[in-house]
């Protein structure tokens, strides 16, 4: 159960957006910025929460941003934003949300062992307000016990 | 027994629902079936479901369905999920 690589092109540490599309969009710029997908991914996790709400908000004050597999995932990746004031996504309970981590991934099958060491460190619920406090790329790699 | 966790891409919350609800089943010590789906497929994901794992946020797109609608607000509570799940099968 390991998590993919989170580079510094990924981690975007206390960024300012308008509302959750400034701050999904911010998301899948990491994703991006990393090699992990081409830009229209960006757009697709921001059309699942157009079409869906926001039950993306999974636990308070985090948001999980991501779209199916395609052709825009080029590897699997994932990204972490956090936001200097938190944004709101319309979520009944979660709101308002300060850390985005943005997931890519090729297959269903190869998803399931990220997502399982992802809820190997969200199950902490000291992660996620560490999460937001954390001053650099470093600090958040440490939390998630990702490399660079 | 099968349960179904949903999400609008079937991939990441779905995924991490049906983690943590496995885990709950197994402090339960219940044996269950536990698979993810996208709210496109739930109805035919859901037609022998006992129980469906869902955000609040979505359960106005599940439609009819025979099965127990169970949701979660925190997916990383596993007293939540564990305590919910422990009604719903109890």
């Amino acid at each position: 159960m390991t998590l993919p690589p989170l580079p510094d092109s990924a981690i975007d540490i206390a960024a300012t957006a308008a509302d959750w599309r400034a701050a999904v969009e911010l998301c899948g710029a990491a994703l991006t910025r990393s090699g992990a997908t081409s830009a229209g991914y960006t757009g697709r996790m921001v059309q699942v929460i157009d079409e869906f709400g926001a039950y993306i908000v999974i636990a308070p004050g985090l948001a999980l941003a991501h779209a199916r597999p395609g052709p825009d995932v080029l590897r699997e990746g994932l990204s972490v934003v956090t936001l200097a004031e938190p944004v709101v996504f319309g979520h009944p309970h979660n709101d308002p949300v300060s850390v985005l981590v943005g997931l890519a991934v090729k297959s269903s099958d190869e998803h399931v062992h990220s997502i399982a060491a992802l809820a190997n460190v969200f199950n902490d619920e000291t992660v996620i307000p560490a999460l937001a406090a954390a001053p650099d790329a470093d600090a958040v790699r440490a939390l998630l016990g990702v490399t660079a | 027994m099968k349960i179904v966790a949903i999400c609008g891409a079937g991939v990441g919350t779905s995924g991490i629902l049906k983690v943590n609800a496995e885990r709950a089943l197994g402090r339960l010590d219940i044996d269950a079936d536990v698979t993810a789906s996208d709210v496109a497929g739930v109805a035919v994901a859901a037609a022998d479901a006992q129980v469906i794992l869902t955000s609040p946020e979505l359960v106005a797109h599940i439609g009819k369905t025979n099965a127990d609608v169970v949701v979660i607000n925190n997916y990383f509570d596993l007293e939540e999920i564990t305590q919910k799940l422990d009604t719903a099968l109890g």
